[in-house]
């Protein structure tokens, strides 16, 4: 056993993040500018309504180093609960505000209440008092307790506000007697106010005010060394309202004394705090006299201090313009626009630094490389995100296309960086991830050579020895990709060739690449998780690194094959007849089938893309920009939320264009037919024509009691149970991406063009969900009063489902020549099946419908060789091809 | 009965596995769920768990016996959501007081059944409803809830659940620390209007939800237990939304800032893409082991896809282990 854990007596508060007072922990800042007594410019924003930009003096405040931030809205023009809880709301949404701790500050308890029930946090009620008396004192202290709040106790009672030290230090420890045995407090959880009032006022009994705080608190602290000590510090320069100068020069001189004697944190202008060292020594010698009252009779200390006032001009601080960054040189300039995405300059800077240097090439690879750099170095450490990271190359790839006629007059070589070819597999026709992964390369340097989609494995190879690739990216989104990769692998090696090849795209795994691909070709497979690894991965294997970067790559991709080798017999699996006889139990005799309004086909040619757009999931949509997290959250989410709500208004406003113009047309066919099983896992579907067989595949792994070994063919009634049930099936697509995707091209406009890709994914999904709810509520009607939110359906809640053949419940990829059979063929949507069996446009989406009440979504896992045969006499194939299709369930 | 803190000194308690999975092996149906009493009720009710405890008591009952005879010295009553705003979705505001003490005579039952010596936690869930977060994405200012109502309902279940005789309250699967701050004050009220109960431990467990390390409200661990420490709770802990293997580097964190014991019941690993959990009992065990021997933590258990057969794995393995020392707390600075 360890030494146990100690925990000390700190005092810890919490924003989203902790905050804990050490005694190594220096003065803590409290933000004052959020406080509508103290700040005319919060007040008149709040009393405005204008909360939104409220929320900017508390962003400035933590910019400028608050730890922790107070907000006061004590004014007799504001009802006080309402501006409180309005701004604490809107403040928790904003994450790098939110990150510190909130003090409450109010003199209405009321108030106070309000804004506890605000903050998740921890947080520090300023203030309370016994100045209406002891048991009113109690009562406020239990409530604040009950919030787990630290309370700030103000060095006041029934006969008013402590002035000398005395009284101070009387009044705190009476209080800490009460807060600690009556309420429970912990000492730590309490901090003191022996209020700071204003000097140098011209009345003589002010002037020992500040000596009186320092010593009060060097006193409460050897008393009680548990418990802090505040206050509010611009108090004590009161009387030269006006005068910023002297005054952050006497704040600055009184904290040097009262940090020193004990005081902990203050409220403070986290903006306006200067260096003790760094006043002018006159001045600090004057203000020194009038904090410590030394030199002080009949007032001298302090009409020195006035008539220095006098001289000076009040110097206020000047706010940097937010366009300070034109003025700087082009070299910056270009930088700024390339991180910050700003298109607006580009041309007159990218002509200026053409005239600057000797050669249009040298304005790539010098200022424009450079910013790029920049970019990638951000990206690299998490502070710029993929969006922000496509705008910058839209950038670039402007300011390139300026570049280009010069560069191609002078006839030299556009650019010796290495060259990375990319390209989609045959069959496959998905591209976003591809394309974001070309995107991000070339912002790192190098070459792009994007041969597209559906790209077969001879022309991929053949390209790469005619550019010189440096390397070969392949990429692919449906299972049948995975073995068109293993086939590019193998005839690597056949063409005895030596690039590294990259494996990528959302069904590849380390898993596949290691126990699939990898043994096929010698000299380099490495799977690529994302855009922002494929950096890394090229520069790994563009340098001396490579040899040992791609040891490591196979001593990994070796234990992997070990560990899949070695999981492989945990799984049990049962004979495909004991399979068969636990299929899930439904009780026919009792079964009503419900009949669909329709038999046959209905076709929809172009649906109206405004219902569509209301059944968005845009979770994936996030995804595919590589922004991770739940819809809405993300859009408020602490890292990337700014980004992804500027993604998520840019997509809506392409919408809206593409809505308005109608640049996009939605098809789609929707069907039902007369359908009994005649065996455990064969579908017979009446159709005009001849019967259609529709043969499904069966769990076959080893369940718990009572787990039923599933099938789609269990959800259809058997003919022998004399219930004449039904199936349905559709398929859906969106037309017309081309057009605008080549303008977007012609545009170098990536971040367009790769929204647009994802949005016509997502409206395809839509569209799918859309049919799907109507075929429950109205044409098939099972369930006609149906009430689910969009979250519902993105939940999968409703009844009955519409599994697509080559997923996870029908893995059977050539289910889908039934399928489009069934529904009228390529004529009724315009959809064709490639020779991979993926669907062109790559946005459609096709399924089956199953109402039973039953009916669930699930994997069938792995196969079973007696299945696999019995499945292949079932379906007609060869056994090789069957192999072929269903390579991802065999063992 | 033993002082459940005696007992914690001693040896590592183990809390059950998940109430939903166990309900979904039933597959009830939607006439199952209302009984005879809610025949004609008139939205429907399927998927409300907790009516179970009144329609069908057995089964709760049963589930709370499996999961005792699999080794938990802890159950949770069927309580997750039996708060008047939680109820809402069935409209079924009106029962809230009346389910709490429902699934406490379930869990009683099902203890006194077995006649084995086991505390009951009354599960306090987080509701569908959140205090720090806008449900409208254009207006981040906006609440669904106030915070006022959110302790009238929590008020409510406490007092159901004291009223039905829990040992403790334990406020779990927290993802928004300002309801838990909710759940502690409505705790904390009751006990002060009523002066003459002994109060009941309080058990605080959070969510951490993503690989962020952060609760869905935005806190980092530390700043959430800085936030509910207030509660001075029996324990503090992580459950859901995360396996074991995502949870650990949280809970060795946790192990080493709380002051009081540290509870963990993961999920049965991450769900699949069918949204299954296929992780299995002896290796969410193998996980758990792994933390008792490294002193990480006092009280284990499991959440989402787990069953008795992964508690009984859980028990078995940490058993034999020392349970996880309280740290010394001083009281002054040295």
């Amino acid at each position: 056993m360890s030494e146990p854990v100690v925990i000390k007596p700190y005092l810890r508060l919490s924003g989203l993040e902790p905050l804990v007072l050490r005694p190594e922990t220096n003065f803590v800042n409290v933000g004052e500018r959020t406080n509508v007594t103290g700040s005319k410019k919060f007040a008149r924003l709040v009393r405005d309504g204008k909360y939104e930009e409220a929320l900017s003096v508390a962003r400035q405040q933590v910019e400028n180093g608050a730890q922790v931030l107070d907000v006061n809205m004590d004014d007799a023009m504001l009802e006080g609960i309402t501006a409180m809880t309005t701004f604490l709301n809107l403040l928790q949404s904003e994450p790098d505000i939110a990150k510190i701790p909130i003090m409450i500050d109010s003199s209405k308890f009321e108030i106070i209440e309000a804004g506890l029930k605000c903050v998740q946090g921890k947080c520090i009620v300023n203030s309370i008092s016994m100045k209406e008396g002891e048991e009113k004192f109690i009562r406020q202290a239990e409530i604040c307790k009950m919030f787990g709040a630290s309370v700030i106790v103000m060095a006041f009672d029934e006969q008013g506000q402590a002035d000398t030290k005395e009284r101070k230090i009387e009044i705190s420890h009476k209080a800490y007697k009460i807060l600690t045995q009556k309420v429970g407090y912990d000492p730590q959880d309490i901090i003191f106010d022996p209020n700071i009032f204003a000097i140098a006022t011209g009345i003589e009994e002010h002037n020992n005010y500040a000596v009186d705080f320092i010593e009060a608190t060097k006193e409460i602290k050897r008393l009680m060394p548990l418990t802090k000590v505040s206050g509010g510090v611009s108090n004590v320069s009161f009387s030269f309202r006006g005068n910023d100068h002297v005054r952050e020069a006497m704040h600055a001189v009184f904290l040097y004394h009262a940090i020193k004697a004990g005081m902990d944190m203050g409220i403070v202008n986290a903006g306006q705090l200067i260096v003790y060292d760094e006043i002018e020594p006159h001045l600090r010698q004057l203000c020194e006299d009038v904090v410590l009252n030394r030199n002080n009779d009949n007032n001298e200390a302090t009409e020195k201090l006035i008539a220095f006032a006098e001289t000076v001009k009040a110097k206020g601080k000047e706010v940097v313009k937010d366009n300070a960054w034109r003025n700087t040189s082009v070299e910056e300039r270009l930088t700024h626009s390339l991180v910050n995405g700003i298109t607006d300059f580009i041309d007159i800077d990218t002509e200026e630094a053409r005239l600057k240097y000797p050669r249009p090439l040298d304005v790539i690879e010098g200022p424009l490389m450079d910013g790029m750099n920049v970019v990638g170095d951000l990206f690299g450490a998490g502070k710029m995100f993929l969006p922000q990271v496509v705008k910058s190359a839209r950038v670039m790839k402007k300011s390139v296309a300026i570049l280009t006629p010069y560069i191609e007059a002078e006839k030299s070589e556009v650019s010796d960086a290495p060259t990375i070819l990319l390209a989609t597999v045959k069959g496959d026709v998905h591209d976003i991830g591809k394309n974001i992964v070309g995107v991000v390369l070339g912002c790192n340097g190098y070459n792009i050579k994007d041969l597209g989609v559906m790209v077969p494995t001879d022309r991929i190879l053949d390209e790469a020895v005619k550019c010189g690739a440096a390397m070969v990216g392949v990429s692919g989104l449906i299972t049948p990709s995975l073995d068109e990769m293993v086939h590019v692998a193998h005839e690597m090696k056949r063409r005895g060739m030596n690039l590294p090849l990259l494996i990528g795209g959302a069904t590849t795994s380390r898993m596949h690449t290691a126990v699939k691909i990898a043994p096929q070709y010698d000299h380099g497979v490495v799977h690529v998780l994302d855009a922002s690894r494929s950096v890394t991965v090229a520069g790994a294997l563009l340098n001396e690194q490579k040899e040992s970067f791609l040891e490591g790559i196979s001593t990994e991709y070796r234990k992997l094959r070990t560990d899949f080798e070695n999981k492989k017999p945990v799984k049990q699996y049962i004979s495909y007849e004991a399979a068969q006889s636990n299929k899930v139990k439904i009780d026919w005799g009792n079964y009503t089938a419900p009949i669909p309004s329709f038999t046959g086909t209905k076709i929809f040619e172009e649906y109206d893309l405004t219902e569509i757009r209301r059944y968005i999931d845009w979770k994936p949509f996030f995804i595919a920009w590589e922004l991770h997290g739940n819809f809405p959250q993300i859009l408020t989410d602490e890292k990337v939320g700014v980004e992804a709500t500027k993604l998520y208004n840019d997509a809506n406003a392409l919408l809206d264009r593409i809505i308005a113009e109608k640049g996009l047309t939605a098809h789609g066919v929707v069907g039902f037919w007369q359908a009994n099983t005649i065996a455990p896992d064969t579908i017979e579907v009446k159709n005009s024509g001849p019967e259609i067989r529709l043969e499904s595949l069966r769990q076959q792994i080893k369940k718990a009691p009572g787990q039923p070994n599933l099938s789609l063919a269990d959800f259809i009634a058997p003919q022998t149970a004399g219930v004449q049930d039904y199936i349905g099936a559709f398929s859906v697509t969106i037309k017309g991406i081309e057009p605008h995707i080549k303008k977007f091209e012609a545009e170098h406009d990536d971040y367009n063009k790769i929204t647009m890709q994802a949005l016509c994914d997502r409206l395809v999904e839509a569209f799918a969900e859309c049919l799907h709810q109507r075929t429950r509520k109205e044409f098939w009607g099972y369930v006609k009063e149906e009430t689910l939110s969009n979250e519902d359906l993105i939940k999968e809640k409703y009844q009955g489902i519409r599994p697509a053949p080559g997923y996870p419940a029908c893995p059977d990829h050539l289910e889908k020549y039934k399928l489009f059979s069934l529904l009228g063929g390529e004529e009724a949507t315009g959809i064709h099946l490639t020779e991979s069996l993926a669907m062109y446009p790559a946005s459609s989406v096709c399924g089956w419908y199953f109402s039973n009440p039953q009916s669930q979504y699930f994997g069938v896992g792995k196969i079973q060789p007696d299945q696999f045969d019995d499945y292949v006499k079932r379906s007609g194939f060869s056994e090789e091809e069957m192999q072929r299709w269903l390579r991802p369930v065999l063992e | 009965m033993n002082d459940i803190r005696d007992t914690l000194k001693q040896r590592i308690l183990i809390i059950d596995g998940a109430m939903g999975t166990m309900i979904q092996r039933y597959k009830l149906s939607e006439a199952d769920y209302r009984g005879e009493r809610f025949k004609d009720w008139p939205s429907d009710v399927k998927g409300n768990n907790d009516l179970l405890s009144i329609t069908q008591p057995q089964i709760i009952t049963e589930i709370h016996k499996q999961y005792l005879a699999a080794g938990a010295d802890i159950i949770e009553t069927n309580t997750f959501s039996s708060t008047a705003i939680a109820q809402a979705d069935y409209d079924m505001q009106s029962l809230a007081y009346e389910l709490n003490v429902a699934a406490v005579r379930c869990a009683k039952q099902a203890v006194q059944e077995l006649g084995k010596q086991a505390w009951i936690a009354g599960a306090i869930g987080p509701l569908n409803k959140t205090l720090s977060l806008s449900p409208d994405v254009n207006n981040p200012g906006f609440r669904a809830v106030t915070f006022d109502q959110v302790v009238a309902a929590y008020y409510e279940q406490v007092k159901g659940l004291v009223d039905g005789g829990v040992d403790i309250l334990l406020v779990e699967t927290i993802f928004d620390t300002l309801n838990a701050k909710a759940a502690i004050y409505a705790i904390k009220q009751f006990y002060h209007d009523h002066p003459q109960l002994q109060p009941a431990e309080i058990m605080i467990s959070g969510t951490i939800t993503d690989a962020s390390g952060r609760t869905l409200s935005g806190q980092t661990l530390e700043a959430f237990y800085t936030s509910v420490m207030h509660a001075k709770p029996l324990s503090v802990g992580l459950n859901c939304a995360l396996g074991a293997k995502e949870m650990r580097s949280h809970i060795e964190e946790l192990s080493q800032i709380a002051s009081c014991y540290v509870s963990a019941y993961p999920n049965a690993g991450l769900p699949n893409a069918m949204g299954e959990y296929d992780e299995t009992p002896d290796e969410t065990a193998h996980f758990l082991e792994e933390w008792a021997e490294r002193g990480f933590v006092n009280i284990v258990g499991g959440c989402c896809g787990t069953t008795p057969d992964h508690i009984k794995h859980i028990a078995d393995n940490v058993r034999s282990l020392p349970p996880r020392t309280l740290p010394v707390v001083e009281k002054e600075l040295m």
